[in-house]
């Protein structure tokens, strides 16, 4: 599993890339109530946002650590989105055919930043 | 420069995840997080930090007439020991602050008013009254509050002091109640829709009486609670919020509060009001698509036409489900379109409150 500085995770699965947001930033983000994804077949861009995640309180981007075409979305989220504070490491959004990756960092260098 | 309540430490210790709320810094939230927090207050019991409110004091022989002259309620109908909502307005008629007149006796009346306005409200207080007749003094810094809300705050409480004594009808209060041994003025009132009491003591020994009643409320898992839930109960509940539903730009007459404002009276902003026939209402709107309408989304009727925006917005924890209040042109019903970043979500109107407590 490789991260972003904006704290987002993406982990190889075969051939795609599942993709989601960090246990620090669901915990940031508080009670996550509404997702918003993207379709399958949509491109994303590293560095873009591609979807949406709110909190009782908040609005946040998630930015695509990665480039490429969207495979599969997770709906689970969408009908239970609570599911991304109880696990944010199982509770991915999207699975990406990649293109190109971003800039990702260690799991040790994201530790290092949200110290 | 940011202020911190007496409580801050205490705050710090539960894990209050802190944030700066007009000019104070306070708890967005604890650990456990807001739908905890908000659940806890619906079904049990919760302990809200709520010092930054501001406290005036309105007195002398002439203070019911004076005091009269700003608020669009009624001030000579009110028993003492008895709580009452009223706005108070400008000259043309928008709202200054929506505060509680609590009346002591003919000769005190204690206005509790929102943080944010308090310099504002006393300013204004202090232009219209006349000297002769009643004296205006601003105790915020020497006043905490506490409220003390949900459906076994009775329990709690009645550990510490002897329930008996307090008033069991809502909007009354009583002052000089010891609670754990500590002096305070006790109203039935809050900000939640549930039942519940709020607490004034002097900010100094605030920490004490927090103390205690955490400490009663243990065997009752009492839950100290932040303002995000503060601000989804009374959202839950379509209680309207100043800086939100309320401002300085908004004419009283539009805001769904007529009850609370007697045009028999003669008070400051009513000529304002008599003049202007009301253009637009506060409405409620139930989302039917997926997605969370926010603050200051537009709002359209279903043939496209801009007809206001939303004033306060989020997901109905005890429902389930997104609405919205919103500021509409007057008259209007069905369906709306709330533009939410772009995305054009359907809501149809629907009567609040949203939630309202079975008794």
């Amino acid at each position: 599993m490789k991260f972003t500085s904006t704290h987002e995770w993406v982990k190889k699965e075969g051939n795609l890339s599942a993709v989601g947001i960090t246990e620090y930033a669901a915990g940031e983000l508080g009670d996550i109530v509404f997702v918003q994804l993207p379709e399958v077949g949509d491109n994303v861009v590293a560095g873009e946002a591609f979807a949406e995640v709110e909190s009782v309180k908040a609005v946040e981007s998630v930015l695509s650590p990665v480039t490429g075409i969207v495979k599969a979305i997770n709906e689970e989220i969408i009908d239970s989105p609570e599911l991304i504070n109880e696990d944010a490491y199982s509770a991915w959004f999207v699975k990406v055919q990649v293109e190109q990756e971003g800039e990702l960092i260690s799991q040790q260098e994201y530790l290092d930043l949200i110290k | 420069m940011t202020k911190q309540t007496p409580l801050y430490n205490t705050h710090i210790n539960l894990g209050g995840k802190m944030v700066t709320f007009a000019g104070y810094q306070l708890p967005i939230q604890y650990s456990k997080g807001i739908v905890f927090e908000h659940k806890a207050v619906r079904n049990n019991v919760g302990l809200f930090d709520v010092s930054h409110m501001g406290e005036i004091l309105i007195q002398g022989k002439g203070a019911s007439l004076q005091l009269q002259k700003l608020m669009t309620n009624r001030v000579d109908t009110i028993k003492d020991n008895q709580c009452r909502y009223s706005l108070m307005l400008y000259e043309n008629g928008t709202i200054v602050d929506d505060l509680l007149i609590y009346k002591i006796d003919n000769e005190n009346y204690l206005l509790v008013v929102n943080a944010a306005n308090t310099q504002k409200d006393y300013e204004h207080i202090l232009k219209y009254i006349d000297k002769e007749g009643a004296s205006v003094t601003n105790i915020s810094d020497d006043i905490a509050q506490l409220a003390l809300q949900g459906p076994n705050a009775y329990k709690v409480l009645s550990k510490l002091t002897d329930i008996e004594k307090l008033a069991n009808k809502s909007y009354y209060f009583t002052c000089d109640v010891l609670v754990g041994g500590i002096k305070c003025l006790v109203s039935t009132t809050g900000y939640t829709g549930e039942s519940g009491y709020e607490l004034y003591c002097k900010a100094s020994e605030v920490e004490s009486l927090y103390d205690k009643i955490m400490e009663a409320g243990r065997e009752h898992d009492i839950e100290p609670i932040g303002l995000g839930a503060r601000d989804t109960l009374r959202f839950e509940c379509s209680m309207p919020l100043y800086g939100h539903e309320l401002s300085d730009k908004i004419m009283a007459n539009e805001v769904g509060l007529d009850m609370f404002i007697k045009m028999e009276l003669d008070f400051i902003g009513k000529q304002a009001l008599k003049n202007h026939t009301p253009q637009y209402e506060r409405i409620g709107l139930k989302l039917l698509d997926k997605g969370i309408a926010r603050e200051n989304n537009e709002v359209f009727d279903e043939n496209g036409q801009s007809i206001g925006y939303t004033t306060s917005g989020g997901v109905c924890i005890t429902l389930g489900g997104a609405y919205a209040m919103a500021r509409v042109k007057k008259g209007f019903e069905g369906r709306a379109y709330i533009d939410v970043r772009g995305r054009k979500l359907l809501a149809e109107k629907i009567a609040m409150p949203f939630y309202k407590k079975e008794k």
